[in-house]
């Protein structure tokens, strides 16, 4: 999810709900006070930040498609925990390579987070129970990855649609969006299935702890959808009884009408905002330049 | 991205770190007021409308200016925020493909939305990455965490994020060391995936038993979940002027069009 296609009002509203769920579960993981899951957090953080720098953009709709993890990180550490660390792998994402941005955060731990670790691994739990047979595992992991991607796919394009500003059409969008993401789901369900099964091999005590009741989350769980459906239909209602006019500049974009001169945002001349701002550049390097000579004399 | 440019990134960020350990007074300051101040810089850029670009300029000037007073090597972080180009041109590429409508016309020239839309999307990313890695480079990725604590950050979320960034200097020494034991044993073979996949759970594996030794070692020393920069974190006069300066600077540009004026007034005199 990229700020380019999110309004305030929807980015806003998804913030909220994902600085609800992240304190939540930050209360969770605290009162559960499991030390030894601090460095393993940490080291899959580590992990997913690498493999998912790993983007394979999906033209036309300004997202990018990687590896979510979500669903592996709750499989290894437990629901709670696995969304803290999705969470911080997306905040170090945004602040530090402006890889989906600020106002698109709260929208992407909602996506990549929430989506995967209470709804994708429940069902998970449901189909794989506490049976240790690999072929099992894998469908059960299979299915849980592609329903967390095809609900994350479905967020981005309710959330989209909710923020009025693309110029993309909704079905456009939708058939694009839909099986890219059963394509990465079924990637992500094997890849999940291969690291469950080493896991399992090489160290079984990693997922013997991880026996968090799957009911507990569950009211929550449905909670926080339910909000962030509540929020969205909010902002989406709200913006389209305060712009009218949004509705008709969409349908001027789709049909390829030129841009009557009072909508453009250039109220003065385009070439006087390019001066002035290369100006304001220039000025800001010269002070640059002054404040870097009076510190390299020191 | 190739494996080279990942870990080319990562240790220019291991840089940085090393950079934020300097002197100044923009490195003095209390680290919360550095944080609120990109904060509000990034929401003041994101929030500029989808087709604005000269107005975007002037907001260079805050990480250059904080460059210079701060002593730190622009070219440094120059490179690390050019790191964004690939994903801003991938977000904005398919801009000028679906919005073909004209929007300027500059000496008879038409020029679609969608190219402007696009340049405005290239920069906005390249400001944001500028102002987050002069965040990283005035003050540290420690220093960071505890401030956004402080701010209000619930204390587990701060302490995943400071050691994800602990542990992927960690990872990286790790890959570093079984990319080169693979080499050498391989005799000039390019890496299977069968291999690749086996490499990579070891890899987990190894790393994590690493990091629980780091971890068990910080704890034999104390570490309790505070977080300790040695430096004082008084929120005084200094810093209430850095956040109150920058923060006017940035609103002021952000709802007037101070650029379109200074260049009718200049293009005005020159008539």
């Amino acid at each position: 999810m990229a700020d380019a296609l999110l309004s305030p009002a929807v980015g806003g509203a998804m913030g909220l709900v994902a600085a609800t769920a992240v304190a939540w579960c930050s209360r969770r993981v605290r009162r559960d006070g499991d030390d030894r899951l601090v460095p393993l957090m940490g080291v899959l953080g580590a992990f997913l930040f690498a493999a998912q720098m790993i983007n394979f953009s999906i033209p036309g709709t300004g997202s990018s498609g990687h590896l979510g993890g979500g669903l592996l990180l709750a499989i290894l550490l437990g629901p709670q925990a696995a969304f803290l660390v999705v969470a911080s792998v997306l905040i170090v994402q945004a602040l530090f390579f402006a890889d989906g941005g600020l106002l698109a955060l709260g929208c992407n731990i909602f996506n990549l987070g929430f989506l995967p670790v209470f709804v994708g691994y429940p069902l998970y739990r449901a189909i794989a129970g506490e049976s240790a047979a690999p072929v099992r595992l894998s469908a059960a992991a299979m299915i849980g990855a592609i329903v967390s991607l095809q609900l994350g796919a479905i967020a981005v394009v309710a959330q989209t649609v909710a923020s009025g500003i693309s110029a993309l059409p909704l079905e456009t969008f939708a058939l694009f969006m839909l099986p890219i993401h059963l394509a990465i789901g079924i990637v992500e369900g094997l890849v999940t299935a291969a690291i469950v099964s080493f896991v399992r091999t090489a160290r079984p005590a990693l997922l013997e702890r991880k026996s968090r009741a799957v009911g507990s989350v569950a009211g929550p769980a449905l909670g926080f959808v339910a909000a962030a459906l509540v929020l969205m239909g909010v902002a989406a209602a709200g913006l389209a009884s305060a712009r009218p006019d949004g509705l008709e500049w969409s349908i001027a974009r789709t049909t390829n009408a030129a841009l009557a001169p009072v909508s453009s945002p250039y109220t003065q001349s385009p070439v006087a905002g390019l001066v002035g701002g290369t100006l304001a550049l220039a000025l800001a390097c010269l002070v640059g330049l002054a404040l870097k000579a009076r510190s390299d004399r020191h | 991205m190739s494996a080279p440019a990942i870990l080319g990134s990562l240790l220019d960020f291991r840089r940085l770190d090393q950079i934020a350990t300097g002197d100044s007074t923009v490195h003095r300051l209390d680290a919360r007021a550095k944080v609120l101040v990109t904060l509000v810089f990034i929401l003041c850029v994101m929030s500029c409308g989808r087709y604005e670009v000269a107005r975007l300029l002037p907001f260079f000037a805050f990480p250059i200016v904080v460059v210079a007073s701060a002593g730190i090597p622009a070219s440094v972080v120059w490179r690390q925020s050019l790191l964004v180009l690939p994903v801003a041109l991938l977000v904005g590429l398919p801009n000028p493909i679906f919005d073909r409508a004209a929007l300027l016309q500059v000496d008879g020239l038409a020029i679609s939305g969608g190219w402007v839309s696009m340049l405005s999307i290239v920069l906005r990313s390249l400001l944001a990455a500028a102002a987050s890695v002069v965040l990283v480079a005035v003050t540290g990725f420690p220093a960071i965490c505890g401030a956004l604590e402080r701010l209000g950050m619930p204390r587990p979320l701060a302490v995943q994020l400071l050691f994800l960034y602990r542990y992927l200097g960690v990872l990286g020494a790790e890959a570093l060391r079984m990319n080169s034991a693979y080499e050498l044993r391989s005799n000039g073979h390019a890496l299977t995936l069968r291999h690749f996949g086996s490499l990579t759970g070891r890899l987990l594996l190894r790393t994590w038993e690493r990091a629980e030794r780091v971890y068990l070692a910080m704890c034999a020393r104390g570490f309790t979940g505070e977080f300790t920069s040695g430096r004082p974190t008084r929120f005084g006069a200094a810093e209430w002027l850095y956040l109150g300066g920058w923060c006017a600077l940035f609103i002021l540009l952000r709802t007037q069009d101070l650029v379109a004026r200074l260049g009718a007034a200049v293009l005005g005199g020159l008539r």
